[in-house]
């Protein structure tokens, strides 16, 4: 693992995580640090607990032992004990984006990137219109976009929408559920290409769940697998050394091989 | 963003003379609304270059960056020169990504406001229900071609399981409330009938108005409305929730005909079923009736059994019941075709549920008010 850096640069830590459901035991004693201003990009096989470990770091589901703590604030095992204003100002400073975008169908897409300014601002309507219009643009969504529903939205656009919802109130870190899964190449390397430059330009941090190996090279500093109930985390180089068989065929089989060609050059 | 309460208050001060507007603190989200209204109520107007001297913000995010890239423009607008602004090398990526904002158009209703918006409502809602009727028209066709090629190939086409399931669902699960209800519609029946008799010494006659209220209208009417509010919605929002999850879709590329296997057996189950229901909820009604009858006016059951012989015919039972297959064919029918118009997100599958309670109470009533012209022309 690389060099620990100042207590303060770390924004997720995570120590002893156990989860499960009924007698399945998906974590068991996972630690993880993730440190400011990194994309750390966490990947595993099908069933591996990916989706479950992002769904505990934000608390939606609570784990069995363990503790968790996001910028500064513990979450841990009585996921109920944290206060609700203490977790709803922790809530203002993430920004989640889930796998299928999570629009509110009922909403346009201007309105939906508001829900969360007018639910913790006291912004008027006008600015509020162009906050929206900031963020659409942040995205790469042209400015007619704002008032389309997102059923109206191509798969590429509802992923873009959504992410503009999740950046509405500005936040430290950010959230990624298989950001590039149902795009196709081209959508997926312009997604990739634009969550680099957000976290540049806006200074995230990063946690990204992913399958897609191309969005790893593209984008994560960092890369956290999950194997064996547990985590191993390196940078790309670190985890093709690694001997585990699963990170070994991640790697080195021949779509890794093929994303991973166009690092050696 | 942080709470408000750790962060530097953002701030701003113009120097006219200097032709200068020095900004700081944190231009967060968490200030911006504050910070748009003092920007909006600054007057921007005046001669010549004005800097922006930007060196001392302590924090900027976009909602910031967004207000201050807004007052540049402003002052370009108002035809003053504004050299390049001076801000801290962190936020030099920051700003340069807000830079491409256009605020779009505002929005725009199609509707135009006033009498006139009126007007385009009540064409459009007009033109949409003359859609939906000519639709629904096309589907009871369709519906019709289906069922009978099913009947001509039973053994085929007849899902038998799923009928006997509908008919669970719809008929026996539904006892209890029906009963329970037509049990109280009796006995308001039955008591306001007295009520207003006594004064005339013809309480007797509270029997005929119970047995002819109940038998040819009051039973098949409050269970045709109960079912089509419980398994008309329920129709709705299974085929509209399948359609939410593309299971129709993939039935469909199955080669499954979605009419044969989703909508034939709730239209026959039900058909069987409505029937059945409405003559056990006359009998739950007079039983009610009776109820009160011996409570509120010392009527016997026999006295009451006599009466109600006389004041009853085998005719008056079935014309209500012949009325209930055909309520029972268009409360499926209505509740499957609305399932099918079901969009792919959430509000649809209530808003259509909604739609098809309320069309098939309303068709109910409709076709019981047809019969009863039809049955007085054909002297029933």
């Amino acid at each position: 693992m690389a060099v620990e850096r100042g207590e303060d640069d770390v924004v997720i830590r995570i120590r002893g995580l156990v989860t499960g459901f009924g007698r399945k035991v998906i974590h068991d004693h996972l630690d993880l640090d993730v440190r400011r201003g990194e994309v750390l990009g966490v990947v595993g096989g099908s069933g591996s607990g990916k989706s479950v470990l992002l769904r505990a770091i934000i608390g939606l589901i609570a784990p069995r032992e363990g503790t968790i703590e996001v910028l500064g604030q513990m979450l841990g095992k009585a996921i109920g004990a944290v206060e609700d204003s203490r977790m709803r100002r922790l809530e203002m400073r993430w920004g989640v984006l889930f796998q299928e975008g999570a629009l509110f169908s009922s909403q346009t897409v201007a309105q939906n990137i508001q829900v969360p300014l007018r639910e913790y601002t006291d912004m008027s309507q006008a600015l509020m219109d162009e906050i929206a219009a900031v963020k659409l643009s942040l995205v790469g969504l042209p400015p007619d976009a704002a008032h389309k529903y997102p059923s109206e939205l191509s798969g590429g656009m509802k992923k873009r929408a959504a992410l503009a919802r999740a950046l509405a109130l500005d936040p430290e870190l950010l959230f990624l559920d298989e950001p590039t899964s149902g795009l196709d190449p081209i959508s997926a390397d312009g997604f990739d290409a634009l969550i680099k430059q957000l976290q540049q330009s806006l200074g995230l941090t990063v946690f990204m769940v992913t399958h897609d190996i191309d969005s790893l090279r593209a984008v994560a500093d960092r890369v956290a697998a999950l194997v064996n109930r547990t985590i191993v985390t390196g940078t790309i180089e670190e985890m093709r050394e690694n001997p585990d068989p699963w990170i070994q065929e991640y790697f080195s089989g021949t779509r890794g091989r093929a994303a991973l060609a166009g690092m050696e050059a | 963003m942080e709470a408000a309460s750790d962060a530097p208050e953002a701030w701003f001060a113009l120097d006219r003379e200097k032709g200068r507007l020095t900004l700081g603190g944190a231009w967060i989200t968490a200030h911006s609304a504050r910070l748009d209204q003092a920007l909006r109520d600054e007057d921007w107007t005046g001669r010549g270059t004005l800097a922006i001297d930007a060196s001392k913000l302590e924090r900027l995010d976009s909602a910031g960056a967004w207000l201050l890239l807004r007052t540049q423009r402003a002052l370009e607008a108002a035809g003053r020169a504004v050299p390049p602004l001076e801000v801290p090398q962190a936020y030099a990526p920051l700003l340069k990504a807000v830079e491409g904002t256009r605020p779009g158009e505002p929005y725009v209703s199609r509707i135009p406001p006033g009498f006139r918006g009126r007007l385009y409502r009540i064409g459009r809602a007009t033109v949409h229900a003359g859609h939906q009727g000519w639709s629904i028209l096309g589907y009871l066709g369709r519906v019709t071609v289906e069922a009978g090629e099913a009947l001509v190939r039973p053994a085929r086409n007849l899902r038998i399981p799923a009928i006997f399931h509908q008919i669970e669902e719809t008929g026996i699960n539904a006892l209890p409330i029906v009963g329970l209800l037509a049990f109280l519609i009796g006995v308001v029946l039955a008591y306001q009938g007295a009520d207003q008799l006594k004064r005339f010494g013809a309480e007797i006659f509270t029997i005929n108005l119970l047995g002819v209220g109940v038998l040819r209208e009051i039973g098949g009417l409050i269970t045709a409305i109960i079912v089509a509010g419980r398994s008309g919605s329920a129709f709705t929002a299974h085929i509209g929730t399948m359609r939410v999850n593309e299971e129709i879709d993939a039935m469909q590329t199955m080669g499954l005909n979605t009419v044969e296997t989703l909508v034939l057996p709730r239209i026959i189950g039900l058909v069987i079923v409505l029937p059945l229901l409405t003559f056990y909820s006359d009998v739950m009604g007079l039983i009610g009736g009776a109820f009160m009858c011996y409570f509120q006016l010392g009527i016997t059951i026999h006295v009451f059994l006599r009466q109600l012989q006389d004041a009853v015919t085998l005719n008056t039972l079935l014309v209500g019941l012949v009325k209930a297959p055909v309520f029972a064919f268009v409360i499926a029918l209505v509740g499957c075709y609305e399932g099918f118009q079901v969009e792919r997100n959430a509000a649809s599958v209530g808003l259509l549920t909604t739609r098809a309670v309320v069309e098939g109470i309303f068709l109910v009533i409709v076709l019981d008010a047809a019969f009863s012209v039809m049955f007085s022309v054909l002297g029933v």
